[in-house]
């Protein structure tokens, strides 16, 4: 991909002369500047909202776009008052877990769909293709049925056990890509040297596919956070929510809208996948294409 | 040789051990509630209770049901506006973003922010920009002189459907314009060069040769933007629970409304046993595309 960007990069460079630049403002410069406004504008929204004063929230006098007196009132609300907590602690746990658990059998299933080559390993891939399709919206009520008799209802352990069924396929589909990439020739010196599979899965594959793993690692992960139809669904007592659902479920009381504390534990739930992301940008570029391009 | 190095060597064996928590997972907690959730379709279960097998008892009832019948129009009706807005617009943006700007990469990264944040929450934010009463848009456009007074975003049938829809729209754009991104960066310069020689215009250039080569990669960009629109659940959840008026339930929020809060867990797999076929025409179409692709570049696979 670095490639290719440079290369298109220094071409653009090439035919961009051509436009003059008040040319360029219109077609290129004002649109682009609209378009990253509306993307990031709620995200605005969402802060100063948080640290406004309700008397600011629900008046229409002034500028509604700028804090007269900000405060911290609504997150001293949402942290001591509410079990925002709980749910941050949740909502780490089940992310983190089952994050894990599904790259571990992604691994394992993906060098053996991409490298051991056993026989069926061909339908395997196929059936982990179409696993990723299948959406969570039409598995949830079932699913519920299971959750229920297995005894998890209501705990984080349905979480962490039903994620990975939209994790392992993702992650698998990633991982095999990463692993064509690595030349056979590598594990055949391996194999001639005396070392096992495992060996060579251990120090020489997953040495080479750090980066896969970062990408599949970074998007399981954003996505556990993010899900919710799942932990809507199976959990129901306020001490055992995830954010999103404890955000959207218990922070609103009757008719009565708490927009400060609601703003601020949407803003609380949304920076550490955000943070995350800061740092991991192009590794989860590269998972999120690299899942579309095969 | 140990049993255990002889095993660690052959192929097949390994190759199986290495597919089995995968395999466990996914039969247990997908394939099997895949096959229960039909099953369910054709019975009478409630929730706390195992229903009996009924046939078709559920799904004749749910083709007479008026308010089905409106949530397969809403369906169908937000799938296809907010898939082709967030195709013309996601396009847009990728090859906005594939010109030569200052600050690009910062551009590349903060335009996914929509796609990573938990919809739930940007829901919310969503939820309070549309508020009947402190809409900052009814705010502005007041203040502007063009409306005299607030706009009931969420209240009225009509509007309730476009505010979705534009919540929808602004949360997807960001996945299918970094994807077609990835695949505009593919395309070799020189034919954008050896077609401007020829006296090409950008449009020209656009029709002629961005879109056919990116074709493919539209195809498996939107099948997936599809089929995320089609069984979508939480935004409409957050912002309108389905109202006003049943005018915003999706095939999902029904299927979850009369399964989970009302308790006839059958019906509710109905619903979503009839969101099925929808899909797999979805992903026939994804195949089709795929299948062009490889016929394009020369391959057999």
């Amino acid at each position: 991909m670095s490639t290719a960007e440079s290369k298109n990069n220094d071409a653009s460079q090439g035919m961009d002369y051509l436009q003059s630049l008040p040319r360029r403002w219109v077609t290129v410069y004002i649109p682009i500047l609209v378009f990253v406004f509306v993307l990031l504008f709620p995200f605005y929204w969402m802060a100063i909202t948080s640290f406004k004063p309700d008397n600011e929230l629900l008046s229409r006098d002034g500028n509604p776009f700028w804090i007269i007196g900000p405060t911290l009132a609504h997150f001293d609300k949402l942290l001591f008052r509410t079990e925002y907590p709980a749910w941050l602690w949740n909502t780490v746990i089940v992310s983190v877990v089952s994050t894990a658990i599904s790259l571990a059998a992604s691994v394992l299933a993906a060098y053996a769909i991409e490298r051991l080559r056993f026989q069926g390993s061909k339908p395997a891939g196929g059936a982990i293709f179409l696993a990723y399709l299948v959406p969570p919206s039409i598995l949830f009520i079932p699913l519920a049925a299971i959750v229920v008799k297995l005894g998890l209802f209501d705990s984080r352990m349905a979480l962490i056990l039903t994620y990975p069924t939209f994790l392992i396929p993702f992650s698998t589909w990633l991982l095999m890509g990463y692993f064509r990439s690595i030349p056979y020739e590598l594990e055949e010196c391996a194999l001639i040297d005396g070392a096992t599979r495992w060996q060579i899965l251990v120090k020489i594959v997953l040495p080479l596919a750090v980066p896969g793993l970062i990408s599949a690692g970074i998007f399981a992960f954003t996505l556990s956070w993010n899900e919710f139809i799942y932990a809507l669904t199976f959990v129901s007592s306020s001490e055992n929510k995830t954010v999103p659902v404890g955000v959207v479920t218990e922070l609103v009381e009757g008719d009565v809208y708490h927009w400060g504390p609601l703003m601020a534990g949407a803003l609380l739930g949304s920076l550490p996948v955000a943070f995350v992301y800061s740092f991991f940008v192009e590794y989860y570029v590269s998972g999120m294409t690299g899942s579309v391009k095969e | 040789m140990t049993r255990l190095e002889k095993f660690q060597n052959n192929r097949h064996a390994l190759g199986w051990a290495f597919m089995l928590p995968a395999t466990v997972l996914l039969l247990l907690f997908l394939t099997y509630p895949l096959g229960l959730g039909t099953w369910l379709g054709f019975t009478d279960a409630k929730i706390g209770r195992a229903g009996e097998f009924i046939g078709l008892e559920n799904f004749s009832f749910l083709v007479t049901d008026s308010v089905t019948r409106l949530a397969l129009f809403n369906t169908l009706f937000y799938t296809v506006v907010a898939s082709i807005a967030k195709f013309g617009l996601g396009l847009w943006l990728a090859m906005l973003l594939n010109k030569r700007l200052p600050f690009q990469s910062f551009f590349r990264a903060v335009v996914l922010l929509p796609w990573i944040v938990p919809t739930a929450l940007s829901a919310i934010a969503f939820w309070w920009i549309f508020d009947a009463q402190f809409s900052i848009i009814s705010w502005v456009l007041m203040k502007l002189g063009l409306i005299d007074r607030y706009i009931d975003f969420l209240g009225d049938p009509w509007n309730a459907r476009f505010s979705t829809i534009i919540a929808n729209v602004w949360r997807g754009i960001p996945f299918v314009a970094i994807s077609l991104l990835a695949g505009l960066q593919t395309i070799s310069p020189s034919y954008y060069e050896a077609s401007a020689i020829d006296g090409a215009t950008p449009w020209q250039q656009f029709r002629h040769i961005t879109l056919p080569l990116l074709t493919p990669i539209i195809a498996v960009v939107m099948t997936f933007s599809v089929l995320f629109t089609f069984t979508d659940f939480q935004l409409i959840y957050v912002l309108t629970r389905g109202g006003p008026l049943n005018a915003t339930h999706l095939m999902a929020t029904l299927a979850f409304q009369r399964a989970i809060s009302g308790g006839a867990l059958a019906e509710g797999a109905a619903i979503a046993t009839l969101m099925v076929p929808f899909l797999l025409a979805a992903i026939m179409f994804s195949y089709f595309g795929l299948q062009r692709r490889a016929w394009q570049q020369g391959g057999d696979k």
